[in-house]
């Protein structure tokens, strides 16, 4: 096996200058195998809780996505589901004031135009208000089309804020 | 410490990985026939750790599996959680014939789950190897998704040179996709 030099490229990124409901990132190309989404979350309220981490894909903003999860609640762990959403999901976003989560996407076989499109995402935040959490999850988007666009959304909503951040990168597989 | 890219600025993760420090070995997408089985042979030795990334369907599968080297005997073992809706189960299996880097609970039609499974010092010929994975399958409500987290033990020192991924029945479908990738040290 001969190997390639080099995957992991970045396609873009945005690091939020002020509040934002939704972030997008268009025009991806096809030409990559995988995309991977890595996220800087923070904080975007003093709620005492977490917000869900979700995303539309190519516009589509009716009931075509489902997701199942397995997070924690305090020392519990809890598993969840949905069918039939209006988003994806595939993390949480901290809502403590300074608290900073991570989060990553792992869009499989994006661009082939015969499955519908299972994503994979983890995230983690420490919430110094005691809600600290663990979550990873799968969602569907049942569609054949190739993934030309992702929107970046929290479930309530509510704005990220300034210094958010994302990296979109493509992994190419062997030819 | 911080430690910053003069290039692009990143950072942290980012700036690992932008620096080339994963690179495609080989990729297979099944045929209209379908495949008992995906092998990768002749690996090369030149990396840290591997890396397999794919989508698959498999009809009645339970899990999809991998044995390293050729070996069917009970050298392997290992330990999972997986989520399904409203449970969370915990699971061990020792001397067994696999390790399960996936749990499949329905996948027809065009629904296809997904795995990413790390084989880590894959070329030590002083230790057993390890794997873990991350994988899991939805269904829109149909018959559940499924989240699972995996970790793996082959009993054995030899560098993995061959790896066989199979469904526990009957084959993977058309336009199932597996990628092999080389991480650096």
């Amino acid at each position: 096996m001969a190997a390639k030099t080099g995957t992991y490229t970045l396609i873009a990124s945005s690091t939020l200058g002020s509040g934002a409901a939704t972030v997008t990132f268009s025009s991806i190309p096809g030409t990559y195998t995988d995309l991977i989404l890595v996220c800087k979350l923070l904080a975007s309220s003093t709620a005492n809780n977490s917000d869900g981490l979700r995303f539309q894909l190519n516009g589509d903003t009716a009931s075509n996505y489902s997701a199942t999860w397995l997070t924690n609640s305090g020392t519990t762990p809890v598993s969840s589901s949905e069918s039939s959403a209006t988003r994806g999901r595939f993390g949480n976003v901290s809502q403590t004031t300074n608290d900073v989560g991570t989060a990553i996407g792992q869009f499989l076989d994006y661009a082939n135009t015969t499955t519908y499109k299972t994503m994979l995402g983890r995230s983690g935040n420490l919430n110094s208000n005691g809600d600290s959490n663990v979550f990873t999850a799968v969602s569907m988007w049942r569609s054949t089309a190739a993934v030309t666009q992702i929107v970046l959304s929290q479930s309530s909503n509510a704005n990220f804020v300034t210094g958010t951040e994302f990296r979109l990168y493509g992994i190419e597989a062997a030819k | 410490m911080s430690i910053t890219s003069a290039k692009t600025g990143a950072t942290g993760i980012s700036l690992a990985l932008e620096n080339n420090f994963m690179e495609p070995i080989a990729s297979t997408v099944v045929g209209s026939g379908g495949a008992s089985a995906i092998i990768f042979n002749d690996i090369p030795q030149t990396y840290k750790h591997l890396q397999i990334r794919g989508i698959s369907n498999s009809s009645n599968a339970s899990y999809i599996a991998a044995q390293f080297n050729g070996d069917i005997g009970t050298s392997y073992s290992n330990h999972a959680i997986y989520a399904e809706p409203g449970t969370v189960v915990g699971q061990a299996n020792t001397s067994t014939t696999n390790v399960q880097i996936a749990r499949s609970n329905y996948v027809a039609g065009s629904m296809y789950g997904a795995g990413i499974c790390d084989i880590l010092d894959y070329a030590n010929t002083n230790k057993y190897k390890s794997t873990r994975a991350l994988a899991g399958n939805d269904s829109n409500g149909t018959a559940g998704g499924v989240v699972f987290f995996s970790s793996g033990s082959w009993r054995s020192f030899a560098a993995i040179t061959s790896i066989t991924i199979f469904p526990t029945s009957p084959s993977f479908s058309q336009y199932s996709r597996f990628s092999l990738y080389g991480i650096k040290g």
